[in-house]
Formats: structure tokens, C-alpha cells, sequence
């Protein structure tokens, strides 16, 4: 056992051992850790995006335009160096601080809007493509593969699993007689790759585990190796 | 004694005689493996590519040119040496060429991707065989533009207009006062079965909108759930808490509970403090959730959005606390764990239904069913194009390549 003299492990270890201590209950020692968690992560996020975000995408784009804009006026290579998009979103961020101030506070809803909108536009083409189009091509497959029985199973496999699949999302017809069984048929095929996935997941978690647990015995109490 | 002295005479002799004849001999056969082993230097150069050819690439927002090219008969036929083809530009026919790109051999196509739009560019193509080099004749000038419509995306255009009509049509059918029905989704039935438990037992509500921004479908479709969730609480004057991670989100929950409450009738019952920011990072929110879970011991918990790794975490810490659970999310890990430790789930799509479940207004219930026909094109084209790809008349998967 060889106990590591850096400061900064020793705090990692025992925040560490704070967290780990809900799973004997709520206790002082995780509220500590937990608050500590949070102030600290608060203040690192606000910092993250200030020089991330603010800085280095608004400030950064737009300087160098409007410095050519005042230097030379309005020019027709300004085109060039002006980020108007970035302009555009700061016009935005800024409508946002304006619920600090009750009177005008209701505008800050068009950046709102602004946003939900554009996402909503966006993802109705990513999503079709991603969930419907691809999902679509690549189900088409031969129903049966001459000479190659495992290929044939697995293609039925996965056309009657998406088709199923897809019949228990109708939401306009009631899942009753065959459309119920196709639909039934399909949450089970669901609920099988939820039970991969859930052990898939599980794994990954250990290894996180297992992370923690080299760090404490082996990084911070020096016992392992 | 005479005999003996020119015995041992002889012997030295024959041994000198011998050993000259392995030396030559020896000499002999390096002279000749020498010669075998020289390589005549390869002189000929391989046969020069030829039809280059230099086009606008299709369906892109300009600054791009295609260059493509006939392989040299060297290459994988005759000499068989073509090591590759270097790709020469200049801005004259007769002008000084650069090199801007290779290509292996057996490539007959070179994308230059560093153009200016509008300008004339000539290509020429030099093949080798790692000694020696021949040369195209240049190609014809080419120049770059952006296309208005990538036309490779047509079939996408033409899925969005068919179900944007369809939803359209729907619609107005539903605000026509066409009934349209719409199946029961377990989760959404036991809202208010969860607000009324909390009603009851005098203690908090919980909904986590998930940890991803406004710019996510999911978070956008669980704001839209807390609408109706506020409601009922305010309804019932159950207390509703919302901690979230993102301050987009924390401004988007206020203005929504906002409404709700005064929908239903309870502005006064309004606190912008219901909902507050915790931090964006999402372990640290996830430890603070899970703080005020044992501590409040809240009697129903919404999960409702884009959930990560934090999703089981919070999930087993609301069961460990006696609340009821009803969870919502389309990320396809994090489901079964909410199906594990939450009392209802929904489960991806059910996810972006519940609003118009939740609401029953016309223009969401029209949206739910023009998406159904959606869907229904999809399966049809499943089993159309599985049929008639295994009889072997037509393969239908390109028209839903994604260009």
C-alpha cells in the first residue's frame, strides 16, 4: 500500500467516497459532495459557454466584420469577413435578457419561438430520412436467400420485427383482431432488444465501476499493482 | 627418400592446382549470378490516361469539380505497373499545372474540392510506375457553380410533400369536427391517477423535462407533456417541481406552466420559482435530482425527454422513494431501463404522441393520423419491394436512398 501525496487525488478520492455514500442513504457527507458537484459544475458550464460560445463564435465572428465596417464603411468585400448569421443570433440571446424586465419581458417568447420552430422543421427531415427512409431500404431484402438458410432467417427476422414493429406505433387504429396480434408481436420484439440493450448497457456500467474502483485503490490508496 | 621428397612435391601441386580451380570456378559462377542478377532500368513509361474529362460536381453547393479519366493501358492490363495518377490544374489550357491530388491506380475519378466558383480550370492527369511519368492531354475547362436543388434528394421532397399533405388533409378534417380516434396509451391514462395520488398524500410532484436543450425533438415533446401535467397539478393543487438543466429549458417550462395554470384557472397558483435551473452538467444534475428525491419524497415522478446515462440513476432512485413513476423517452438505450424501474413508459414515438392524446386538439390529433398514413406507405413498401426483390423483378430500395 503506497497512499499517493497528491492533494488533488486525495480530494477525488474522497468525493468519490461522498457520492458512494447514498447507497447507504442521504447523509451529511453526500450532501456536502452533492452541493460541492453542483456549484462547481454550475460555474465551470457558465465559464465552458461564455468563452466557447459568447467569445469564440459571437464576438470572435463579428469583430473582425465590424471593424471593417468601421474602418472602411459599408464595402462590398465586407461580405467576406461579416458573419451575419452569428449577428442574427445574438440579436436573439440578447431579446432573451429581456425577461429581466417584466414590461418587455413577453419578447423574449419570439427567441423561444425562433427556436422550437427551426427544431421542429429540422428534425421533421432528419427524422424521415433517419427513422423512415433508411430504415425502409435497408428492410427490403429478399425474402429467401437460395442455399443460405442463416441469411434467410435473418432477413425474416428483421422484416417481420420492423413491420410488427411499426404496426404497434399507429396511434389511429385500435389494436384489436389481427392488427392487435401483428402489434403484440411487436412489443415483444421490442421488449427482446431492450433486454440486449439493458445488458449491453449494464456492462458498460461496470466498466465505470471498475474505473472507480481502480482510481480509489489503485490511483489514491496506492493498492493495487 | 627420392620418391618420398617428390611424392610430397606432387601432392603440393595438385593441391595448388585444385584450389586455383575452386577460385576460378568460384569466380566463375559470381561473374554469371552477377549477370543474371543485373535489372535492366525500366525506360518505357506506362500509356498515358486518356479522356479527361473535368464537370461541375452535381447537386452541391458549388466549389467542387469532378475530374475523371480513362486508365492508362498499364494499368491492370498490359505492363501492369501504374503505381497512380497524380492530378495537375491550371487556370490556362497552356498554362503552368500544379499538382493538386493523387489517386491510386484503378481510380478514374478525382474530386477537387478547393475551387473558386466562377472561374475556368484545366486538368491534366500523370500516371506512373514509380520511375517514370506520362501525361494527359488536358481536359476542356471546367467551372464550378451551386445548384439550386440537389436533385439526388428528389424522393425526400416528394415523401415530405405527401406527408405534409396527408397531415394537412387531417386537419382539417379534425377541425372540420370529423372524430378521429386515436388508441389508449397506458402511461398517459395514469397522469391523473398520479397527480391525484400527490394531491392526496400532500406531497410534491417531480418532472424531469431530460437534460438535452431546446433544440432537441425530445425535450420539446416533454415541455409540451408539463403543459398538460401543470394543468392537472393546478387543477388538483398539487405542488409540481421542475429541476432542469438547461436555462433554454427553464425559460420555455416557465412560460408553459405559466399557461397551463392559467388555463386552468389558478394564475394566483403560479410560482416562477416551481421551476429552477440546477446545473448543466449532467452527473451533477443528476446528483442534485437525486437529492431531492430522498429528501422530498415526492408521490409521482415524470421523466419526460432525452435522457443519457443518468437515466437509470434517477429512475432507481424515484422507485427507491415509493413514487409513481411514468416515464417517456426515444432514446433507444435509456428505455429499458425506465421499463425496468418506472410504472409506465413511453415508449419512443408514444413519446411525441402524448401531447396530442393529452390535449385532444384537433390540429395535433390530424397531425398523429397524417403521420399514420406515413407509416402505412412504409410498411406497404416493405412488403411490396421484400415480394418483389425475392421474386427478382425490380430492387425498390434506392428510391429511399437518402441521396
Amino acid at each position: 500500500m503506497h497512499l499517493t501525496p497528491d492533494i488533488g487525488i486525495w480530494i477525488g478520492g474522497l468525493l468519490t467516497l461522498g457520492i458512494f455514500s447514498f447507497l447507504y442513504g442521504d447523509n451529511p457527507y453526500y450532501k456536502f459532495c452533492e452541493a460541492l458537484f453542483i456549484g462547481v459544475s454550475a460555474g465551470h458550464w457558465f465559464v465552458t459557454l461564455f468563452w466557447t460560445v459568447f467569445v469564440a463564435k459571437m464576438i470572435r465572428n463579428v469583430e473582425i466584420g465590424l471593424n471593417t465596417f468601421i474602418t472602411q464603411g459599408f464595402s462590398a468585400g465586407m461580405a467576406d469577413y461579416m458573419h451575419w448569421s452569428y449577428i442574427f443570433g445574438g440579436i436573439l440571446g440578447f431579446l432573451m435578457l429581456l425577461r429581466l424586465f417584466p414590461k418587455i419581458g413577453w419578447i423574449s417568447r419570439w427567441s423561444l419561438a425562433f427556436v422550437v420552430g427551426t427544431t421542429s422543421g429540422y428534425y421533421f427531415i432528419t427524422y424521415l430520412v433517419s427513422n423512415g427512409l433508411r430504415q425502409i431500404q435497408r428492410t427490403i431484402l429478399p425474402l429467401y436467400v437460395h442455399g443460405d438458410f442463416y441469411t434467410t432467417i435473418g432477413n425474416l427476422i428483421i422484416i417481420v420485427g420492423t413491420f410488427c414493429g411499426l404496426t404497434y406505433f399507429f396511434f389511429s387504429k385500435e389494436h384489436k383482431g389481427t392488427f392487435g396480434g401483428l402489434a403484440r408481436l411487436g412489443i415483444w420484439f421490442l421488449m427482446i432488444t431492450f433486454g440486449a440493450s439493458f445488458g449491453y448497457t449494464v456492462m458498460s456500467r461496470m466498466s465505470l465501476l471498475i474505473g472507480r474502483m481502480d482510481y480509489i485503490f489503485g490511483t489514491w490508496l496506492g493498492m493495487l499493482g | 627418400m627420392k620418391s618420398s621428397k617428390s611424392k610430397s612435391l606432387k601432392e603440393k601441386l595438385s593441391l595448388i592446382v585444385l584450389i586455383l580451380l575452386f577460385n576460378f570456378i568460384l569466380l566463375f559462377s559470381i561473374a554469371i549470378a552477377q549477370e543474371e542478377l543485373i535489372v535492366p532500368k525500366d525506360t518505357i513509361p506506362p500509356a498515358s490516361p486518356t479522356n479527361v474529362g473535368a464537370f461541375d460536381t452535381p447537386n452541391d453547393r458549388g466549389r467542387s469539380i469532378t475530374i475523371t479519366w480513362e486508365k492508362s493501358k498499364d494499368d491492370g492490363t498490359g505492363a501492369n505497373d501504374v503505381k497512380g495518377y497524380e492530378i495537375l490544374r491550371a487556370t490556362e489550357a497552356d498554362g503552368e499545372y500544379e499538382l493538386i491530388g493523387s489517386s491510386a491506380s484503378g481510380a478514374q475519378k478525382f474530386t477537387d474540392n478547393n475551387v473558386t466558383d466562377g472561374k475556368e480550370y484545366f486538368y491534366k492527369i500523370n500516371v506512373t510506375d514509380g520511375i517514370n511519368y506520362s501525361l494527359s492531354f488536358p481536359s476542356l475547362p471546367a467551372m464550378s457553380k451551386a445548384q439550386w436543388f440537389n436533385l439526388s434528394r428528389l424522393n425526400i421532397f416528394v415523401f415530405v410533400v405527401v406527408l405534409s399533405f396527408a397531415i394537412l388533409y387531417f386537419i382539417n378534417r379534425a377541425k372540420a369536427g370529423k372524430k378521429l380516434y386515436i388508441r389508449k396509451i397506458a402511461g398517459l391514462e395514469a397522469v391523473d391517477d398520479a397527480v391525484g395520488r400527490a394531491t392526496e398524500m400532500g406531497r410534491k410532484i417531480f418532472y424531469i423535462p431530460g437534460i438535452s436543450d431546446m433544440d432537441n425533438m425530445q425535450t420539446i415533446a416533454g415541455v409540451t407533456i408539463l403543459g398538460r401535467v401543470a394543468k392537472v397539478a393546478a387543477e388538483y393543487e398539487a405542488r409540481l417541481e421542475v429541476p432542469v438543466s438547461r436555462s433554454m429549458v427553464m425559460v420555455t417550462c416557465r412560460e408553459v406552466m405559466k399557461g397551463a395554470y392559467t388555463d386552468a384557472g389558478r394564475p394566483d397558483a403560479f410560482n416562477e420559482d416551481l421551476v429552477y435551473y440546477l446545473t448543466d452538467d449532467q452527473f451533477g444534475y443528476a446528483a442534485a435530482v437525486d437529492g431531492l428525491f430522498v429528501r422530498e419524497k415526492p408521490a409521482a415522478i415524470f421523466l419526460q425527454g432525452q435522457f443519457y446515462a443518468e437515466s437509470l440513476i434517477l429512475a432507481e432512485t424515484g422507485n427507491s422513494v415509493g413514487a409513481i413513476q411514468i416515464a417517456g423517452t426515444a432514446a433507444p438505450a435509456q428505455i429499458p431501463f425506465f421499463i425496468a424501474a418506472c410504472d409506465y413508459t413511453l415508449i419512443g414515438e408514444e413519446l411525441f404522441a402524448a401531447s396530442a392524446y393529452l390535449s385532444k386538439d384537433p390540429k395535433l390529433l390530424g397531425s398523429l393520423k397524417g403521420q399514420d398514413v406515413g407509416k402505412f406507405i412504409f410498411l406497404a413498401a416493405i412488403v411490396i419491394g421484400a415480394i418483389l426483390l425475392s421474386l427478382g423483378v425490380y430492387d425498390i430500395s434506392p428510391l429511399f436512398s437518402a441521396g
